[in-house]
C-alpha cells in the first residue's frame, strides 16, 4: 500500500520525453547529413579519419568545413529554432495557431529594413557604410523588425493593456504600409539590386560566415533559453485574459515580454537568413498534434524540430539542383504551404476557433 | 468580508453601475440577480478586479485595485459567464491550470477531486472542446475549485465569485452545482452568483441582491426581496410569488391580459 501512495503523489516523470528523444535525434541525423554534404565533395569521415591517425588535413578541406560547412549548419539550426519558437510563442500570445510573426507586421517591418538597405545603401556616406560593410542588410532588417514591433505596440496598447485584436489590425496596416514603401523602394531600384531584393526575399543560408552568426546569435540564443518561463503563462492565456488573470498572471507583463521575445527571435532570423516561411506555423503545429499544447515542452521541442527541419530543407535545397541552389525559402513554402492549408481544413471541424 | 461602497464602473463613456452599497459575507451565499443589462456581470466583474472603478471595493480587507493578480488569485476564484479554450488542452490539464493558481498547488490529488465533484471523471483525458457545452462550464468549475479549493486558508475565509454557473445547465446538474456551493458555504468561504433563475436561487441564497439600472434596487433574505411588488416592479412584468411550498418560495410568471 506505501508504495502505490508514493506513486500516485509523485508519478515517476521520465527525465526526457520519448519525443524529445527522436527530435535531438533527428537533429543530429540531419546535423550530420548537413555537413557531410556539400558541392566541393570533402568527405567528413576522410578528414576525421586523417585527423584521427595523425596526417595533416588539408587546408581546403578544412577551410570548406570550418568556414562554410559548419557555419551554414549553425545558422540552419538558430534560424529554424528561432523561427519555430517565435511561431509557438505568437501562437500563445494570439490564442490562434495560425499566427505567425509574419501577420503581426514583424517579418514585413525586417523586410522593409533589408530593402532599404539594398537599395538605398551606396547612398550611406563611406564612413557609415564602410562600418556597417556587408552586415548593412542583416542590421537594417534586425532594426525593421524591431521599429515594427515597437510601433505596433504603441499602437495597441491604451492604459497599459494591450488588446490582441487591435495588435492584429494594426499589423495588417502595418504589413500594408511596409509593403507600399518595399514597393516604391522596388520601383527605384537598378538590375542588380532587382536581382539581390529578390533572392533575399526567398531566403537563404548562403553566406552564413561566424561573424554574422554572433551578431544573430546574441539575440536568438538567450531568448531561445528563456522562453519556456513564458510557458504557464501562456498555458493559462489560452483560457482568455480575464480567466489568466484571474489566475494570478500578470497578462501585461507577459504580453509584453512575449512581443518581446518575438521580435527578437523573428527580426534576427530574418536578418540571417531573409525571407523563410511557413515554419513558425508548421513545426508548432505538428508538435501539439503529437503532444499536446502545453507550452512548457512546445517551447523547447520547437526548437529542437525548427532547427532539424531547416536544416533538412537546406540539404534539399542545396542538393536538388546541384551545383547551383535554390533559396531555402521556395523549399520551405513548397512544403510548408499545403500543411498551412491542411491545418485550415482540419480546423473546420472545430467550428472556427 | 466583501465590502463594496460608491462604486461606479464606466464601460466606454457611460457609467453603467451609480454608486453600489453592498456587503457580502463570507459563509453565505449571495446571490445577484436583476433584469438583462442591469449591472449585475459587471459588478461581479468589479469585483474580480477585471474591471477599472471608482468608489471601494474591499475583499477580506485588501482593496481589490491595488492587490497583485497573484494575491487575488489565492484569495477568490472566478467563474466567467463564457470559457473558450484556444488549443486542444485536456479537461485534467485545464483543471490543474486552475490547481496551480491557487494555494493548494502541491496536493496534485485536488485535481481528480474537483473533476469527481462535477462529475466529470470520465473525461479527463478528452480534449476540453470535445466536451458539450454544459460539460464544458462544469469542467471549468472544476478548474475555479482547484484553485480554490478549501473554503478557508490561514489567512481566513476564501471566496468563489461566479457569473451564471448554472446557465447551460440541466436541471439535475444545476442543483449539483448549487450543492457544491452551498458546501462551500457551510464551510465558512464566501460565494457571489450571479444567477439568472428565481426559484433556484430562492432555494440556494442566504442574500438575495436585486439589480435594476446599475442600482440596487433591494437587498435581503429570499423573504424579504421576492415579493410581488419588488420582483413586479424590477422586471417590469406581472410576477406573483407563491409561499406554500415546503421548502421555499416560487416565482409564477402570468401573461398579460
Amino acid at each position: 500500500m506505501a508504495f502505490s501512495a508514493i506513486e500516485t503523489r509523485a508519478p515517476m516523470r521520465p527525465v526526457i520525453s520519448r519525443l524529445r528523444l527522436g527530435l535531438i535525434a533527428l537533429l543530429v541525423l540531419s546535423a550530420l547529413l548537413s555537413i557531410g554534404t556539400g558541392a566541393a565533395g570533402v568527405s567528413v569521415l576522410g578528414v576525421l579519419g586523417d585527423w584521427l591517425s595523425g596526417e595533416a588535413i588539408a587546408t581546403r578541406d578544412r577551410v570548406v568545413l570550418m568556414n562554410i560547412r559548419l557555419p551554414r549548419l549553425a545558422m540552419g539550426v538558430m534560424v529554424g529554432a528561432g523561427l519555430a519558437v517565435a511561431g509557438a510563442v505568437m501562437q500563445g500570445l494570439f490564442r490562434n495557431p495560425l499566427a505567425d510573426p509574419g501577420i503581426i507586421g514583424v517579418g514585413s517591418g525586417a523586410g522593409l529594413g533589408a530593402v532599404s538597405a539594398i537599395v538605398l545603401g551606396g547612398l550611406l556616406p563611406g564612413a557609415l557604410a564602410a562600418l556597417f560593410g556587408q552586415h548593412l542588410v542583416p542590421v537594417a532588417a534586425f532594426f525593421g523588425a524591431w521599429a515594427a514591433t515597437l510601433l505596433l505596440y504603441r499602437v495597441s496598447s491604451r492604459n497599459g493593456r494591450t488588446s490582441i485584436a487591435t495588435l492584429l489590425l494594426a499589423g495588417i496596416a502595418l504589413a500594408a504600409m511596409a509593403g507600399a514603401l518595399t514597393g516604391i523602394l522596388t520601383y527605384v531600384a537598378d538590375d542588380r539590386q532587382l536581382r539581390d531584393l529578390t533572392f533575399w526575399g526567398m531566403g537563404s543560408l548562403a553566406g552564413a560566415s561566424w561573424s554574422k552568426l554572433a551578431v544573430g546569435g546574441a539575440l536568438i540564443v538567450p531568448v531561445l533559453i528563456l522562453a519556456p518561463r513564458l510557458a504557464r503563462g501562456l498555458d493559462a492565456l489560452a483560457l482568455g485574459e480575464a480567466a489568466a488573470a484571474h489566475m494570478g498572471h500578470d497578462i501585461e507583463r507577459l504580453k509584453r515580454f512575449a512581443v518581446l521575445a518575438v521580435a527578437a527571435l523573428s527580426g534576427a532570423s530574418v536578418a540571417l537568413a531573409g525571407g523563410i516561411g511557413f515554419v513558425g506555423i508548421v513545426v508548432p503545429h505538428l508538435l501539439r498534434i503529437s503532444a499536446g499544447p502545453g507550452h512548457r515542452r512546445l517551447l523547447v521541442d520547437a526548437a529542437l524540430l525548427g532547427a532539424a527541419l531547416l536544416t533538412l530543407a537546406d540539404l534539399i535545397a542545396r542538393q536538388i539542383v546541384a551545383p547551383a541552389e535554390l533559396p531555402i525559402g521556395i523549399v520551405t513554402a513548397v512544403l510548408g504551404a499545403p500543411v498551412f492549408l491542411w491545418i485550415l481544413i482540419r480546423r473546420q471541424g472545430f467550428g472556427g476557433i | 468580508m466583501l465590502e463594496i461602497s460608491g462604486l461606479k464602473v464606466a464601460l466606454g463613456r457611460e457609467d453603467v453601475l451609480h454608486g453600489i452599497e453592498l456587503t457580502a459575507e463570507p459563509g453565505r451565499v449571495t446571490v445577484i440577480l436583476g433584469p438583462n443589462g442591469s449591472g449585475k456581470s459587471t459588478l461581479l466583474r468589479a469585483v474580480s478586479g477585471e474591471l477599472p472603478y471608482r468608489g471601494r471595493i474591499r475583499l477580506q480587507g485588501r482593496d481589490v485595485a491595488r492587490t497583485p493578480a497573484w494575491r487575488l488569485a489565492a484569495l477568490r476564484g472566478v467563474l466567467e459567464q463564457s470559457n473558450n479554450v484556444a488549443f486542444p488542452f485536456s479537461v485534467q490539464e485545464v483543471v490543474q491550470m486552475g490547481l496551480r493558481a491557487g494555494v493548494e498547488a502541491d496536493h496534485p490529488h485536488i485535481v481528480a477531486e474537483a473533476l469527481a465533484e462535477v462529475g466529470l471523471s470520465q473525461m479527463a483525458h478528452r480534449p476540453i472542446q470535445a466536451l458539450s457545452g454544459g460539460q464544458q462550464a462544469r469542467a471549468h468549475l472544476a478548474r475555479v475549485r482547484a484553485q480554490i479549493w478549501h473554503a478557508r486558508s490561514h489567512n481566513g475565509p476564501r471566496w468563489l465569485l461566479l457569473d451564471e454557473p448554472v446557465a447551460s445547465l440541466d436541471i439535475a446538474h444545476q442543483l449539483e452545482v448549487m450543492t457544491i456551493l452551498r458546501r462551500f458555504a457551510d464551510a465558512g468561504g464566501g460565494v457571489v452568483a450571479v444567477m439568472h433563475d428565481l426559484n433556484l436561487s430562492a432555494q440556494i441564497a442566504d442574500q438575495m441582491v436585486l439589480m435594476r439600472a446599475g442600482h440596487v434596487a433591494a437587498s435581503g433574505s429570499p423573504g424579504e426581496v421576492m415579493r410581488d411588488g419588488i420582483l413586479s416592479q424590477v422586471y417590469g412584468c406581472a410576477l406573483t410569488v407563491g409561499r406554500q411550498v415546503p421548502g421555499g418560495l416560487w416565482v409564477l410568471p402570468r401573461l398579460a391580459g
